[in-house]
């Protein structure tokens, strides 16, 4: 099986960023129904280990993209447009053996809920092994020891025991631990997560959310956090990219999009945040209306019904993504001071 | 239009024809289910069909049930086949076909109505007293419901049909009680699954009776389940009375059409016409192939988790 | 694990005395006087009276459970009153006929239902897949002895492809030291045997396990239909491992789980199955025999075959329950 594939020892900084999403957008048909365009002319990119998050509620299409960048998007009823460029090759057209390739071993992905995605009949072990035997030329006995290496690596007690558990013999957080491992066992440039602690404990949010930004700062890798929480993004991303409705509304680094959030939106979302330092009996101040409000793209300003700060052309003109600065935002009257209660 | 969530497979979805209407009831909805369901309607359709001729057999059939009078049609070199008098030929004993196949539908849907009919209430009590009573009652019921199981179900069938001699009766009480497992085993689990739901939980803080509690509470609850289970059973049956007759136990009477029968009956002249023990074979498939098909729309349409 | 062996096995003690109970019931629920009832058109009063000391019938009742069950833990399962031979005797020397039919049967069903259950499952929606579901809904509704019926005559006597009659055919006379003909020709090197003896068995397996075969398939398909949209095989995915592996590893593994659960009851239709089959095929097992017993009220013979099946359908589904735990650990856990 032959790839063009740059060498690993290569790091993408001189030909271009790791990854380069361009004008990605997901069509999803149904017979009978309308088309749905979960994902809208979405671009952004990633540097070799740079830290991206891509933030917004369930709906705006967050989760697609990640699906169709590794390609795990079902065959039938959805179309994809655009490019996506990892290294310098564009996945979407590259032959499915060479991308199979690819997933595992140069980028990687953990999801939502650990609890479900596990093989609930065979070992963890096995279960971090295989990905090790199909992608470096480990032997059965090398797979087996480096899977124990992981498992403690991800802060499992005794790991030489665990190697032989089932899933359903581990705890939630532990799970995702194991599937942490998992994605980085062949050491890949690029981590996509997923939600991955939004099905967890809060208490172990937080360890996670520590472990997996203590790996991919030790190993280098590239990381996508995919949330609908900004705390979870404040901690650890360079970059941040606001999405709603299926369209990027608004990126930045990190800093100046939680001192100065200029789209609405992500206004919203910070003030919405409740504060430790906030008197008690402060009413929380969530954004007005629900993820169905929504206008679509081409009528306008899809968060308009939303929208605090809407003006009429808001209802007349579709905003565009321009560059403003150190970041690129997609609103027509966008936020001018700090609301209250940004968090720095 | 709906904002789409982010798995894959709910996106692209508005309101399913399949989802309910803010506010409708669980029958409502399953009706409305079924009857866009192309297996629903086909399932019922046969069902009607078979219901329907077996009902009026006397006035659809053209001939009297099992008289006997074209014997000279029937050797063992030759039987007439299909003609304008005889619109499915002759069969073995020189009855017409087709009024023996009216009547033997008559004959598999009464043996099958009353043995379900059986089944459910004998099965439905023990299962619904095991379940309400608990405790020793309950052990002791479902170690005799144990024992049916421990016998295949036709083989139990037939043991009984053989004790009891031959006679449709026989047959009745037979399949009947080869059933009972089926629906004590769903009524007992429907009473232990719904005495620890919230609403029976509510009444009991009521004051109200358990006996209250069962009657009009939990059973009415059953009932969807019971009703699916009732018609594949009687699919079941109808093939079991089949069999049972081909083996020999069943009514004796030759004046009474079972298609059973007629397929050994069939078997003796097989080579020279086949379609003698095909025919009532055909009628007994589809038959159970109505049942079937009403019983899985049935339950496809009750169940609240509309999966494609 | 033990434990779990010992307390099924427990467990069916009193469920095989309960049955017993009713078998020794049943004979007695005839109407009329039970002698009479044994020996139905034979009857004459020096025969009942001598099946009256045979059985005890005048005896109170109580006395006559004693002497049964006595009878039955000595192992005296009686005789039948047709043939006179002993009817654990006659069982033993019919099964390896019945257990032949059903086992290939059995294979029959799997080895044909389970890839198509996991083409139909990964293929919804297409015209095979249509073409399998419709398929396996018409075997399951159609009788047994209606398909033996059909595939005797088209197969066996309008085309003479296969045999319909017999284990064997009547020229030959091999040894059959184990009375599995099947085996019996690999252990005495007579190969011809085997062959032989397979060709009885096709007709008669296709028939009996076109229902199981059924079943098997729409069990197959419907689960791995769902087993397809786990969260565990998109993760197999997201790792690039080969489509074969996870369609072994992962996808099967799983998806097979409730096909190893009907199993249990799969034998039960085999086991019913296989007295209809016996009897259209002539193959002298145990359903063929007892189809006689049905014909010729031989009541003895019924009581105790019915009570050996049921201990051996006991046991099978003990079997299966403890696969069961084998292949899922989460029930090894429990």
């Amino acid at each position: 099986m032959t790839t063009t594939m740059t060498s690993r020892a290569e790091s993408g900084t001189s030909k271009g960023p790791l990854l380069d999403v361009d004008n990605l957008s997901v069509t999803f048909t149904r017979r009978g129904q309308r088309d749905v365009r979960a994902v809208d002319e979405v671009s952004f990119s990633v540097e070799a280990g740079q830290h991206v998050g891509l933030v917004g509620e369930s709906g705006s299409g967050k989760s697609v993209t990640s699906l169709a960048i590794m390609g795990l998007l079902p065959k039938r009823g959805v179309s994809v447009d655009g490019t996506v460029t990892y290294a310098g090759e564009d996945l979407l057209t590259m032959p499915r053996k060479t991308r199979n390739t690819l997933r595992g071993r140069e980028i990687a992905m953990i999801f939502q809920d650990p609890m479900t995605s596990l093989n609930p009949v065979i070992t963890v072990g096995m279960q971090i092994e295989e990905v090790l035997l199909r992608h470096t030329g480990a032997s059965k006995s090398q797979a087996r020891e480096r899977a124990q290496h992981l498992l403690a690596r991800v802060g499992i007690p005794d790991p030489s025991r665990r190697v032989k558990e089932y899933p359903h013999q581990l705890s939630g957080g532990m799970r995702q631990r194991v599937l942490i491992a998992i994605s980085l066992a062949c050491e890949p440039r690029l981590l996509i997560a997923d939600e991955p602690t939004t099905a967890l404990d809060v208490t172990i949010q937080a360890q996670i959310l520590e472990l997996l930004k203590e790996l991919v700062t030790d190993t280098g890798t590239a990381l996508v956090m995919i949330t609908h929480d900004l705390g979870v993004v404040a901690g650890l991303c360079d970059e941040v990219h606001v999405m709603y409705s299926g369209r990027v509304v608004e990126s930045a680094p990190r800093r100046p999009l939680f001192a100065e959030p200029r789209h609405p939106y992500t206004g919203g979302l910070l003030a919405s945040i409740p504060r430790l330092d906030s008197a008690r009996g402060t009413p929380l101040t969530p954004i007005s209306g629900s993820p169905n409000d929504t206008l679509p793209w081409a009528e306008g300003c899809a968060f308009a019904p939303r929208c605090g700060n809407v003006i009429n052309r808001c209802t007349q003109l579709t905003p565009t993504l321009e560059p403003v600065g150190d970041r690129a935002l997609r609103c027509l009257n966008p936020l001018s001071d700090p609301p209250p209660g940004a968090a720095q | 239009m709906t904002v789409p969530t982010d798995t894959p497979e709910s996106l692209g979805q508005e309101r399913e024809p399949g989802e309910g209407q803010p506010g409708e009831s669980l029958w409502r909805g399953a009706f409305r289910r079924l009857r866009r369901s192309p297996m629903a309607i086909i399932g019922a359709a046969i069902v009607a069909a078979f219901v329907f001729v077996a009902v009026f057999a006397p006035l659809l059939a053209p001939y009297e049930p099992a008289s006997t009078q074209w014997t000279e049609l029937s050797t063992p070199f030759f039987v007439q086949g299909p003609t304008s008098d005889h619109l499915l030929g002759i069969d073995r004993w020189g009855s017409d076909m087709l009024t023996q196949l009216i009547f033997g539908a008559r004959q598999s849907l009464v043996i099958g109505v009353v043995s379900t009919f059986i089944g459910l209430a004998l099965g439905a009590a023990v299962g619904t007293i095991a379940g309400g009573v608990g405790g020793v009652v309950d052990t002791v019921l479902m170690r005799f419901v144990d024992i049916l199981l421990s016998i295949p179900s036709l083989l139990l069938a037939i043991s009984i049909a053989a004790a009891l001699g031959k006679s449709s009766i026989a047959l009745m009480i037979a399949i009947g009680v080869a059933q009972v497992p089926i629906f004590a085993r769903l009524l007992r689990g429907s009473m232990l699954s719904q005495s620890r739901s919230d609403y029976v939980l509510a009444a009991n803080a009521l004051g109200l009776r358990r006996r209250t509690v069962v009657m009009s509470h939990v059973l009415p609850n059953s009932l969807g389940p019971t009703i699916v289970q009732a018609t594949l059973n009687l699919a079941t049956a109808i093939i079991e009375v089949a069999a049972l007759s081909f083996l020999g136990l069943g009514t004796a009477d030759p004046a009474v059409a079972e298609w059973g029968r007629m397929i050994v009956s069939g078997q003796a002249r097989f080579q020279i016409a086949p379609w003698l023990a095909f025919y009532p074979g055909v009628c007994i498939a589809v038959t159970a192939l109505g049942f079937t098909l009403l019983g899985e729309a049935m339950r496809e349409a009750l169940d609240p988790k509309q999966r494609r | 694990m033990l434990r779990f062996v010992v307390r099924r096995l427990a467990l069916m003690v009193p469920t095989l005395v309960g049955l017993s109970v009713l078998l020794f019931f049943w004979v007695r629920i005839l109407p009329g006087d039970p002698a009479r009832s044994l020996l139905g058109q034979r009857a004459t009063p020096a025969g009942i009276a001598q099946v009256n000391e045979r059985y005890g019938f005048d005896q109170p009742i109580w006395r006559q459970y004693l002497t049964y069950s006595g009878a039955l833990l000595r192992g005296d399962f009686g005789f039948s009153i047709r043939t006179k031979e002993s009817v654990l005797g006659v069982f033993l020397d019919k099964l390896p006929a019945t257990i032949e039919l059903t086992v290939v049967a059995l294979v029959f069903a799997i080895l044909l239902g389970i890839p198509l259950g996991y083409y139909a499952g990964r293929h919804q929606g297409g015209w095979l897949d249509t073409a399998i579901v419709s398929g396996s809904l018409i075997g399951v509704v159609t009788p047994v002895f209606f398909v033996a019926l059909l595939l005797k005559y088209q197969f066996g006597i309008q085309l003479g492809w296969l045999p319909t009659a017999g284990r064997e055919s009547n020229r030959t006379n091999p040894d059959h030291p184990t009375g599995f003909y099947v085996l019996d020709g690999l252990i005495t090197g007579n190969l011809s045997a085997t062959w032989d003896a397979l060709l009885h068995l096709v007709l008669p397996a296709i028939a009996l396990g076109t229902i199981p075969l059924a079943i098997i398939v729409r069990i197959t398909r419907a689960s791995v239909s769902e087993v397809v949209h786990e969260d565990y095989v998109r993760t197999a995915e997201a790792k690039g491992l080969l489509p074969g592996l996870i369609n072994r590893r992962h996808i099967l593994r799983n998806a097979l789980l409730p096909v190893v659960t009907t199993i249990g009851l799969q034998l039960g239709l085999l086991l019913s199955g296989a007295v209809l089959t016996e009897t259209v095929f002539a193959l002298n097992g145990i359903g063929d025999y007892l189809y006689q017993a049905i014909s010729n009220r031989d009541y003895p013979v019924l009581q105790g075959f019915i009570l050996f099946i049921a201990l051996i359908y006991s046991l099978v589904n003990l079997v299966v329950d403890l696969s069961y735990g084998l292949i899922d650990p989460r029930v090894r856990a429990s």
